[in-house]
């Protein structure tokens, strides 16, 4: 894309970085301005929130009843499936909610957010409202931004919610594990603070973060183009995703 | 000009501004005045930075030398929140409409009166409705953008344009791609609202016909200054080449066809150099 393809591809990467983190410090700035824009913020909530919600309830059904079934089957060799209950909670509330839903908001969300921007940009309208005297950042950025902090955790819970729902679906409806073992088993081992608080609030609020970062940024910074806003759109799944994973994993070590 | 120099500022005075993109010169020491209550038209051919002169007055770029000097104030010493104070006292026409396409037309002829007051919802329709009812609009108070034609949003932009009852307004190629018949009501819209309003008028636009009927004077501007300056019934005659080749639409002249280049025989490989 660039002219010099042969420049180093890690300082591309730590040069975005930077900028990113810079436009991120821009946006907390303008946090108290655009406090009055909350009704746009809340619309924004709208959008980024409640129309994910059933990308997010029919995925975390379906890991749930996934993790359910190859539970079921390992842990019958051992003859312990008595632990499925709680080994599907602590697989959800740990990883796969927190990441699961982090990349599906960065598809779903991230994506429409880095779009919607860079049209913006692109067709003016970001300018018009600076000739109008009103600030798009405080406008346009920072409530997306907010929404998809919000949002995030929201989702999360959500998804782990309908996780479990699906283990316990096939576990206990389908293939006989005991009710009251399945539930004392999780609600026994399980802890709020290390495996529930950990995952939907800490995990999924740094992912909130970052992804919806990256996406306003990717937004903002778009080459005025249609070209340009279709790259920026792939910038924000790839480098969500990256992100996202990478965290995660110093996540996880710190946790622990 | 045909009028000497009145005793009262020009609403925006420019001296010296020397701006430089990407190593291209795009003005060069430009002197440039535009009257109070006078609608001003700004011809030039395209890439001169006739767009780059309206961001200038407006403080959305800076040049590299020299003042823009907009209603006393100097634009590029301005705070943010000066800027700002001055840009609710002006109203800017896009190139391209800019509306917002979240919003239908109503809310984007409101978009501005819901920023900066908090008026009641029965004066902001009032005001709204009668911008809309000024541009012929009102009926499509309930469009969004993507359903109005490219002159019905331009007059959806200029309702927004004017919902503050601005001092200057700045209209980028208002013409371009408009039937005879939605010119003639952009041509009259302007008309009105500099004689009914006072409003001082910058018109940048290629259509001298057009620019006959509304302006008071025009500036030619090439090569980064003004070329040839008066009144747009006679510019064209003044006989300096530079109106002859824009207003003569000659292929060359002072404003070359080519974009700079380097030698041609050389880049098609005909001469003997070796790169
Ligand atoms: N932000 C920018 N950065 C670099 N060059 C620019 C920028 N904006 C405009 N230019 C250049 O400035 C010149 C004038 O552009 P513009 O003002 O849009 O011309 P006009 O409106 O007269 O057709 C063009 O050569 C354009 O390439
Ligand atoms: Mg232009």
């Amino acid at each position: 894309m660039s002219a010099q393809p042969q420049r180093n591809v890690i300082a591309n990467a730590l040069a975005q970085i930077g900028e990113a983190g810079l436009f991120g410090l821009t946006l907390l700035a303008a946090v108290p301005r655009s406090m009055k824009h909350a009704r746009e913020t809340v619309r924004q909530l709208w959008f980024v929130g409640a129309m994910s919600l059933t990308i997010i309830m029919v995925c975390g059904l379906f890991v749930g009843m996934v993790l359910g079934l190859q539970l079921y089957y390992v842990l019958s060799i051992f003859g312990g499936t008595a632990a499925s209950g709680t080994v599907v909670a602590i697989a959800i509330y740990r990883e796969l909610g927190p990441v699961v839903t982090a990349l599906l908001f960065a598809g779903r969300a991230g994506t429409s957010i880095t779009a919607e921007i860079g049209l913006m940009r692109a067709t003016d309208q970001l300018a018009a409202m600076e000739m109008m005297a009103v600030d798009p950042i405080a406008y346009v950025a920072v409530p997306r931004y907010l929404a998809g902090l919000i949002a995030m955790p929201l989702l999360c819970a959500v998804f782990c919610a309908l996780g479990i729902f699906g283990g316990h679906l096939v576990g206990v409806t389908w293939l006989g594990i005991d009710n009251g073992t399945f539930w004392s088993n999780m609600t026994a081992t399980v802890d709020v603070w290390k495996d529930v608080v950990n995952g939907i609030v800490i995990k999924s609020a740094v992912f909130g973060a970052v992804v919806s970062l990256i996406a306003v940024y990717q937004g903002y910074t778009t080459p005025p183009t249609s070209e340009g806003v279709a790259y920026a759109t792939t910038r924000t799944v790839v480098a969500s995703s990256i992100a996202i994973l990478a965290l995660d994993f110093v996540l996880t070590a710190f946790l622990m | 000009m045909t009028a000497p120099a009145a005793p009262v500022e020009p609403l925006v005075r420019i001296r010296g501004l020397t701006t430089v993109l990407n190593g291209k010169t795009i003005f060069d020491a430009l002197d440039l005045d535009i009257p109070r209550g006078k609608v001003t038209a700004i011809m030039g051919p395209s890439g001169t930075g006739k767009t780059t002169l309206l961001k200038h007055i407006t403080g959305q770029m800076r040049g590299d030398a020299g003042q823009v000097r907009v209603d006393g104030q100097n634009v590029p010493e301005l705070s943010r929140e000066k800027l700002f104070e001055l840009r609710e006292k002006i109203g800017y026409l896009f190139q391209n409409s800019a509306l917002l396409t979240d919003y239908d037309v109503f809310e984007n002829v409101a978009f501005p009166l819901r920023q900066h007051t908090k008026l009641p919802e029965v004066l902001i329709r009032n005001i709204v409705l009668t911008k809309l009812q000024a541009v012929g609009l009102r009926g499509a108070a309930a469009l969004m953008p993507a359903e109005l034609s490219g002159g019905m949003a331009r007059r959806v932009a200029l309702a927004r344009a004017i919902v503050f009852d601005p001092m200057l307004i700045l209209y980028d190629e208002p013409f371009v791609g408009l039937d005879p018949i939605a010119l003639s009501q952009v041509l009259k819209l302007i008309r009105t609202l500099n004689e009914t309003l006072g409003i001082t008028s910058v018109l940048v636009a290629h259509e001298l016909e057009a620019i006959k009927q509304v302006a008071d004077q025009v500036y030619l501007i090439a090569n980064g200054k003004v070329v040839a300056q008066g009144d747009p019934k006679t510019i064209a005659n003044d006989g300096s080449p530079w109106t002859r080749q824009f207003f003569g639409g000659d292929i060359d002249g002072p404003v070359p066809f080519q974009y700079p280049a380097g030698d041609y025989a050389q880049a098609l490989g005909l001469t003997g150099a070796k790169a």
